[in-house]
């Protein structure tokens, strides 16, 4: 056993969170306002290695592992949710998904673009009709001679609005609905790819999401990334990662609504004491550290677990069921800890509690999550 | 980082749990009902050594560790929450004050009693006095020949059993530090046992109150400094409070288990309960804050075994696991039904076992005050650095 960061992730985090404080704190308000992530920032964090969080050095990558990629993660989340998002999506989801699957040719030529932060990346699961029910896909790519053409429509794709490129999850057989799914990976311009306005979202406003539709699109034989019917089974295992960083995107966000609101607490005085002195403020802020603390660690665990290849589905799941909604809720109460301020767009905290509500419902909703953890408790229990 | 239990105590925690479910699952229903913890299970626990596991090898005892004895707790209260307590009040309340404030003399003459069949208590709580435990009365006054104790104390686990006590006591009524600690031996002229309470669970395992009557101890019986006698309290909670959360997550796993086997069995509209999503989410989120509860817990008792500063950490371990002992009960039951809600199913037991949790040794209320002052004090979380 050992609860302790190595001194190298120590570091790690210390460069992350100087540079989030110094870099993206600063900005979250505008961003979030506009609702982009200016060119520049993405560079700076390009520099810093964090757009190649998860790939290894030879192809351009910081190697962090899943643990490190959880440490920065929080950090970027701390000061902005949609930032982080970006970086979740980039590294997880489209890097993610070339690391698991794709052939080193494919490797070779876009995962340093992608680390360097020459473009960024996306990654096409949920279409209109599909969300929970991904394997229920539409869009469909047939293989005519050296190409495949690729049909339908995409739905809440995040960083589409800007990214390079995108892996993009189509049916090719219906013998089977989850082995009849295989993913492409698809440059930006190619023709017939259509990327749509971005959505009006109610948090996460800093990160884009956009619709996409792929009319007769072409792509060379050669871009289909990982076996033919195997994308879906690829994307289960992307997903399962994946939800590791929206655990510590959460535990950031959490960490962000607790600090916020006891520098609040600690300055307003009611009834002539600091906020601090009233103990149904205290137990508020009480319950939300001690329930950070436990996404944290839940978080770190299935990381570490991904880290050293033990299985982590369910660790996952787990880590992103509770942290998501420990997040929510850290968030309302630092709005009621900070009142009617906490209800404007002066404090952070607003912005905070819209960009956690998505932690419950992107890369798996709790729903799903909870479907996925009992299933595994209850298959154990059977014959006990 | 590495959240896996080392080659050691997975073979601990295998041997454990092997006994607790063969040896101490079986009466469990039968000691609840009896309202006592028989001498022979109480035999079993010595022979195993569980009632020395953190006692040096020197003084008689296994020379494990705090993690160690978590894992002890957890196992046995998967089957007996009663008999969990039982083992955790005796290590962590008797055994590690005179571990950690003892002199070498009074670590000679009770470790190994303790190590081998005696077993300990803390007298800390009074009529008056729970979680304001500074606010004692029970006095000791300094005598030629000893110190002479009036007062009563109440709620002692072990006390029915105990022949060994961390006793905290007034000897400086007009100082700020008012309190200080002592040994007492039970029997002892001029201490008796008063009631025995009868409890909404933990049923076998006693609470007894003391009743001293100008009881004459010796002086050497002082346990660390005069004065100090609520640090000596406060301490032994920090650590007390380990084994109180390995005894709700015990309690937590036993209800996810019997929760999820009897969702599979039974069948309601021609299918198992197992079925409908209601249960699933029950079933999920019970085994969510187990896991939550597990890493708080065992990183507290790691960090005790580290020598780190962990009270702030061990306060948030035993607040999350005791609340989840007492959702995870409460979803059991309501597994259960009707049935849930009789004695011929564990789930009511389990209910009223959880329930303690979220009072003894800290109640939530006191342990988000711990946490809170901890969040506003650098020099409580220390250890964030690393975090």
């Amino acid at each position: 056993m050992n609860f302790e960061l190595s001194d190298e992730l120590v570091a790690l985090r210390e460069v992350a969170r100087d540079f989030a404080a110094n870099e993206i704190g600063p900005h979250a308000r505008q961003w979030d306002r506009e609702g982009q992530i200016p060119r520049e920032a993405i560079a700076k964090l390009g520099e810093l290695g964090f757009l190649g969080t998860l790939a290894p050095a030879e192809l351009g990558g910081a190697e962090l592992g899943y643990l490190g990629n959880a440490v920065v993660i929080e950090e970027i989340a701390r000061q902005c949710g949609g930032t982080a998002l970006m970086l979740a999506a980039h590294n997880g989801l489209c890097m993610g998904h070339l690391l698991v699957a794709a052939n080193d040719e494919q490797k070779n030529q876009y995962i340093p673009r992608l680390a360097s932060g020459e473009m960024l990346g996306s990654w096409c699961l949920t279409e209109p009709s599909s969300g929970s029910d991904a394997a229920a896909l539409k869009s469909r790519a047939v293989l005519d001679g050296d190409q495949w053409i690729i049909n339908g429509s995409k739905m809440f794709v995040t960083n589409g609005y800007q990214a390079g490129v995108f892996v993009v999850m189509a049916r090719t057989s219906d013998d089977s609905k989850t082995k009849g799914i295989s993913a492409f990976i698809v440059d930006r311009d190619t023709p017939g790819l259509t990327v749509g306005e971005k959505e009006d979202k109610m948090g996460m406003r800093a990160s884009d999401t956009v619709p996409l539709t792929l009319e007769d699109v072409r792509v060379p034989r050669d871009h289909l990334c990982g076996e033919l019917n195997q994308g879906f089974i690829d994307a289960l295992r992307v997903l399962e990662r994946g939800r590791i960083a929206i655990g510590a995107l959460s535990v950031g966000l959490g960490r962000g609504a607790l600090e916020e609101s006891l520098a609040y607490a600690k300055q307003r005085e009611q009834f002539d004491k600091p906020l601090t002195e009233h103990q149904t403020l205290q137990f508020m802020m009480a319950d939300m550290a001690m329930e950070i603390d436990a996404a944290r660690l839940l978080v770190r665990k299935a990381a570490v677990k991904q880290d050293i290849g033990q299985p982590s589905e369910i660790d996952a799941s787990i880590a992103k069921l509770f942290a998501s909604e420990m997040a929510t809720r850290a968030c309302l109460s630092a709005i009621q800890i900070c009142g009617g301020y906490g209800y404007t767009k002066d404090l952070p905290v607003e912005r905070l509690m819209r960009d956690a509500k998505l932690c419950e419902i992107g890369e798996g909703s709790s729903q799903v999550q909870r479907i996925i953890i009992s299933r595994r408790i209850l298959e154990q229990a059977k014959g006990m | 980082m590495d959240f896996d239990l080392s080659e050691d105590h997975r073979l601990l925690q295998q041997e454990i749990r092997e006994f607790s479910f063969k040896e101490v699952a079986p009466g469990a229903e039968q000691r609840d009902h009896d309202c006592k913890l028989p001498k022979q299970l109480w035999d079993q626990l010595v022979e195993l050594g569980l009632l020395g596991i953190c006692i040096p090898e020197e003084y008689g005892g296994a020379g494990m560790d705090t993690v160690a004895s978590t894992i002890v707790v957890e196992e046995i209260s998967k089957s007996c929450a009663g008999t969990g307590v039982f083992i955790s009040a005796h290590n962590s309340l008797c055994v590690d004050p005179i571990l950690a404030f003892g002199n070498e003399s009074q670590k000679r003459k009770y470790l190994p009693m303790l190590a081998s069949g005696t077993v300990g208590c803390l007298s800390l709580t009074e009529p008056g006095s729970g979680s304001d435990a500074g606010g004692a009365k029970c006095l000791a006054v300094e005598e030629k020949n000893g110190w002479r104790i009036n007062g009563n104390k109440i709620f002692v686990t072990n006390g029915a059993e105990a022949g060994v006590m961390v006793l905290i006591a007034v000897t400086d009524p007009s100082e700020k530090r008012r309190l200080s600690a002592f040994i007492v031996e039970h029997p002892w002229e001029g201490l008796r046992i008063g009631k025995l309470e009868k409890k909404l669970g933990i049923r076998c395992s006693s609470t007894a109150e003391y009743v001293f009557e100008d009881c004459l101890i010796p002086k050497e019986n002082l346990l660390g400094e005069r004065g100090k006698g609520l640090n000596v309290a406060l301490a032994t909670l920090d650590g007390g409070r380990i084994g109180i959360g390995a005894q709700a997550l015990g309690i937590a796993e036993a209800c996810l288990y019997v929760g999820a086997r009897y969702a599979n069995q039974r069948e309601q509209f021609n299918q198992p309960l197992a079925n409908f999503q209601a249960i699933q989410n029950k079933i999920a989120d019970m085994k969510v804050r187990i896991e939550a509860s597990r890493n708080l817990l065992y990183r507290a008792a790691w960090m005790k075994d580290r020598h780190l500063p962990y009270g702030y950490y061990s306060a948030m371990a035993k607040l999350f696991a005791s609340e989840t002992a007492s959702l995870c009960a409460n979803h059991a039951v309501q597994i259960y039904g009707g049935y849930g809600y009789t004695q011929d199913y564990p789930a009511e037991r389990f209910l009223r076992d959880a329930k303690i949790t979220e009072i003894y040794e800290g109640t939530s209320e006191i342990h988000r005050l711990v946490i809170f002052r901890g969040l506003t004090s650098e020099s409580e979380t220390g250890w964030t650095a690393k975090v």
